[in-house]
């Protein structure tokens, strides 16, 4: 296994926010988290990120490491693991070339650098188009591909994506799974989405868990989940 | 009109001071949301060291061991204050602001107005409450234009703050480290996601902040030879007010903001009694700031900063 959580804990003050969760994915993988809004989606990438501390207890280990020992900056330039954040987080008054840049700080090889702004630029040809804007400008479709950009220069070992789909107009959103489905094929990216949207995320990953209120409740390939009853009643509409 | 171009070459001098330290005001603003009140005080520490650093070399100098010329003490005094007063700007940002920055701002106020306490007591305990004179390390040369009197000192002092404030800006423009900063002032949480250390970007802001602090107050004392460790407050207030006036995040602003507080107070004082000089030039600049509250360049801005 690529990634391992095992008995993840999560707090925010006194109110906890993850409740013994655990979770693999495995190099290469799509792996999709479905959960209602204050789930703890969000929370869970973030741990995997080390943006908010896991309690005492639980283990997140990445490629035989222990992630815990990591500083976000360090999972980021040393394990390869990249994060979309929610609502994409663009630098506004940076432009959509120092974007990508910012994302390849730490890196030192810099040829595989510039060939992977071209990767990027081929991949989402907009971005290139608008290279010199600053980032504030773009439209929402854009902003996000700039965003899964930005992780593609940044590391691409495991993608952490938290609503890649949110606001997006669905043909939008087509195209921005299908860059991401081109990016796990061809360099072999793992892809752990969350999302709301839990029809698309299903469809888009092998496997997938169900969060309710900080606990995984079920989980299964996506598949069964799609068919499963329960799935269906709470997050298919029936 | 010589005396009012007289009072234009005074106020570029005077301006270039508090648009200095501005400068390093404006930049911990920007980037970690804190204003810095000590930043007046390490602008006194960075007169003094250079104090100390010219000081020994025109000893060492006169005494045989190492002959250098007037200008390569001053080259060498401005270099070696830099670096050190880096380095205690550092030591401000490690042991004072770090383990504050998730704490509210009234924390980190009032930890600035401590660390400024200790650096003035830590100078009199070290330096003595006597006053001490800056050694004169170049001869100072007056050229006549007209009635306009200029010496070779107030062009240097001018010239020298006018190249680090470009260089900055370029640092900060085109650099890695000067991106990183910039995004770091708009939405410092998510940082760390493209592999840069907010704690690295923090320290080096502080350093370049504390470093341009040293360069105006070895400038100060070239033009006011007389040091005392209470110089610094009247000055990080003064540069506060300068920040504010630039807008958040503007390097430009800050620079021009300071010119113009000297402007303003100079002008103010060829106009009124000197007594009345900063209640006057203060009350216009609190004119402005009404009309424009974010500072020339500042954009209102929004405190979305957590994820």
């Amino acid at each position: 296994m690529m990634l391992e959580i095992d008995n993840l804990h999560v707090s925010y003050g006194k109110i906890r926010a993850l409740h013994g969760v655990s979770l693999t994915v495995d190099a290469g993988e799509i792996v999709c988290v479905i959960g209602a809004n204050g789930a703890g989606k969000s929370t869970m990438l973030r741990a995997v990120s080390r943006l908010v501390p896991a309690e005492k207890g639980g283990t997140m280990r990445f490629a035989g490491r222990n992630l815990l020992e990591y500083p976000p900056e360090k999972v980021v330039s040393q394990l390869g693991v990249s994060h979309v954040p929610e609502g994409r987080r663009l630098f506004g008054n940076l432009t959509v070339r120092e974007n990508l840049l910012l994302a390849a700080f730490a890196r030192r090889d810099h040829e595989a650098v510039a060939r992977d702004l071209k990767r990027v630029y081929a991949i989402f040809p907009r971005l290139e188009e608008r290279a010199g804007q600053k980032a504030g400008t773009l439209s929402g479709g854009e902003q996000q591909m700039l965003a899964i950009g930005r992780a593609f220069v940044s590391g691409r070992r495991l993608m952490l994506l938290d609503e890649p789909s949110m606001g997006l107009a669905p043909l939008l959103m087509m195209n921005v799974f299908a860059a991401l489905t081109e990016i796990n094929r061809s360099e072999g990216t793992a892809i752990l989405l969350v999302e709301q949207n839990a029809r698309l995320a299903l469809q888009f990953a092998s496997r997938g868990y169900v969060l309710e209120n900080g606990h995984i409740v079920l989980s299964g390939d996506s598949r069964s989940l799609l068919h499963d009853e329960n799935v269906q009643k709470a997050y298919l509409g029936g | 009109m010589t005396y009012f171009l007289q009072n234009v070459v005074n106020a570029l001098q005077w301006g270039s001071f508090y648009a200095l330290i501005a400068l390093g005001y404006s930049m911990v603003y920007s980037i970690l949301m804190l204003f810095n009140f000590a930043h007046g005080d390490i602008f006194m520490v960075g007169a003094y060291i250079g104090f100390g650093v010219a000081t020994l070399l025109v000893a060492l100098s006169a005494g045989g061991a190492v002959v250098l010329p007037g200008w390569l003490i001053l080259v060498l005094t401005l270099l070696i204050s830099m670096f050190l007063t880096a380095l205690l700007g550092m030591l401000v940002e490690r042991v004072g602001y770090r383990p504050l920055r998730d704490a509210p701002r009234a924390s980190a106020a009032i930890t600035g107005l401590m660390i400024g306490i200790i650096l003035e007591t830590g100078n009199l305990w070290l330096v003595g409450a006597r006053r001490v004179s800056f050694p004169s390390l170049i001869p100072t040369a007056t050229y006549d234009l007209g009635g306009v009197i200029l010496t070779n000192k107030k062009i240097m002092i001018v010239l020298v703050a006018l190249a680090f404030m470009l260089a900055l800006h370029f640092f900060v423009r085109r650099s890695k480290w000067g991106m990183a900063m910039r995004a770091m002032a708009v939405d410092y949480v998510v940082v760390p996601l493209m592999g840069v250390s907010i704690n690295a970007v923090a320290r080096l802001t502080f350093a370049i902040g504390s470093a341009l602090a040293a360069v105006a107050g070895i400038l100060f004392s070239i033009a006011y030879p007389v040091l005392d460790p209470y110089m610094g407050i009247v000055f990080g207030w003064k540069a506060f007010v300068a920040a504010i006036l630039g807008g958040r995040g503007s390097i430009m602003g800050a620079a021009l903001a300071g010119f113009l507080l000297g402007f303003i107070e100079i002008f103010v004082a060829m106009a009124f009694p000197s007594t009345l000089r900063d209640l006057i030039a203060y009350s216009i600049i609190m004119i402005i700031l009404v009309f424009r509250p974010h500072g020339f360049f500042g954009e209102p801005y929004s405190t979305k900063l957590r994820l």
